[in-house]
């Protein structure tokens, strides 16, 4: 029978997978971004799993805003990506240093 | 075994091998598909926990938007992805160490959880009776009373993402030629016309 402690284990794996994916593929940002979108998806399974077995519905509301966040989040990075792709011609995070900030 | 258990390890297998492959794969339109289908599991994943809107809206939202959106960015730059892997091997050993430590971390906290004894009443009174009425219909009682607010916030959200992402991708090219209705319209034929009459054998 699976429990709540499997849904937790692939999640909290997936999680890793995208802390691992942003650290590996330093200088790629389309693939940081891309292991963003994997880090809320894990913590999306962990919010319906809890939900599920807790017969709690809120969890899953909560999913639906954490969708709304990522959804704007891609957009908006994925923007600015191309927006710096036409001014540099290039999308290297180390060139990323136009504020000297 | 119940077929259920079966599926779960069926979707958690796609899902844990096809995010592997999205952060390791040569090429990004390879780890966008591979993110596509690792969407497309886990809203498997969340029908099989009762959550058919959530899994929909996945489908919708992430499958449908998020990824394709992802897809025409990697296909519209015109960028040498060979040479931004040049250092994936120099810092594999560190993001290594730092997923053993946060994977040592995480399950500090596996099944050591208490409930407090009020928890369960505080959650009966919000969720309505869930053998009476199905997940979305329940979802969107929920959400279009007690968590308004946060809907709308959701909308403007949405709402300032989509201007951002407009205002920052426009651009107006001055030499581009454009019709310009209103010039056009208030031309005089009198001042653009002009008849000549011009002598037989000497020309203009």
């Amino acid at each position: 029978m699976v429990s709540l402690e499997h849904y937790l284990f692939m999640s909290a794996t997936l999680f890793i997978i995208g802390i691992f994916g942003i650290f590996v593929n330093r200088k790629n940002i389309i693939i940081i971004l891309m292991s963003i979108e994997i880090i809320l998806m894990a913590v999306n399974i962990n919010l319906v799993a809890f939900s599920s077995f807790m017969n709690d519905l809120v969890g899953q509301v909560f999913t639906l805003f954490v969708l709304t966040v990522a959804a704007a989040e891609a957009a908006i990075g994925l923007a600015i990506l191309v927006c710096f792709y036409r001014s540099r011609g290039s999308i290297l995070v180390d060139d990323v240093n136009m504020m000297k900030g | 075994m119940l077929l259920i258990d079966i599926s779960f390890y069926v979707f958690s297998t796609i899902i844990i091998s096809s995010a592997l492959l999205v952060v390791v794969s040569r090429n990004p339109v390879h780890s966008v598909l591979w993110l596509i289908l690792m969407f497309l599991s886990c809203a498997g994943l969340f029908v099989l926990l009762g959550a058919e809107f959530v899994a929909m809206l996945l489908v919708i939202v992430y499958v449908g938007a998020v990824a394709v959106l992802f897809l025409f960015v990697v296909m519209m730059l015109d960028i040498d992805f060979g040479s931004l892997r040049s250092e994936f091997a120099r810092y594999m050993p560190i993001a290594g160490l730092i997923c053993i430590i946060l994977l040592m971390e995480l399950s500090l906290v596996f099944g050591v959880w208490q409930t407090a004894e009020s928890a369960e009443q505080a959650r009966a009174v919000i969720t309505p009776d869930l053998s009476q009425v199905q997940n979305t219909a329940a979802l969107g009682q929920i959400i279009y009373s007690k968590y308004i607010y946060l809907f709308q916030t959701a909308g403007l959200i949405l709402l300032v993402a989509m201007i951002g992402a407009i205002v920052l991708t426009v651009r107006d090219r001055p030499n581009i030629k454009r019709q310009d209705v209103l010039k056009q319209i208030y031309r005089d034929p009198k001042e653009q016309i002009e008849i000549i009459d011009v002598e037989s054998g000497r020309g203009l």
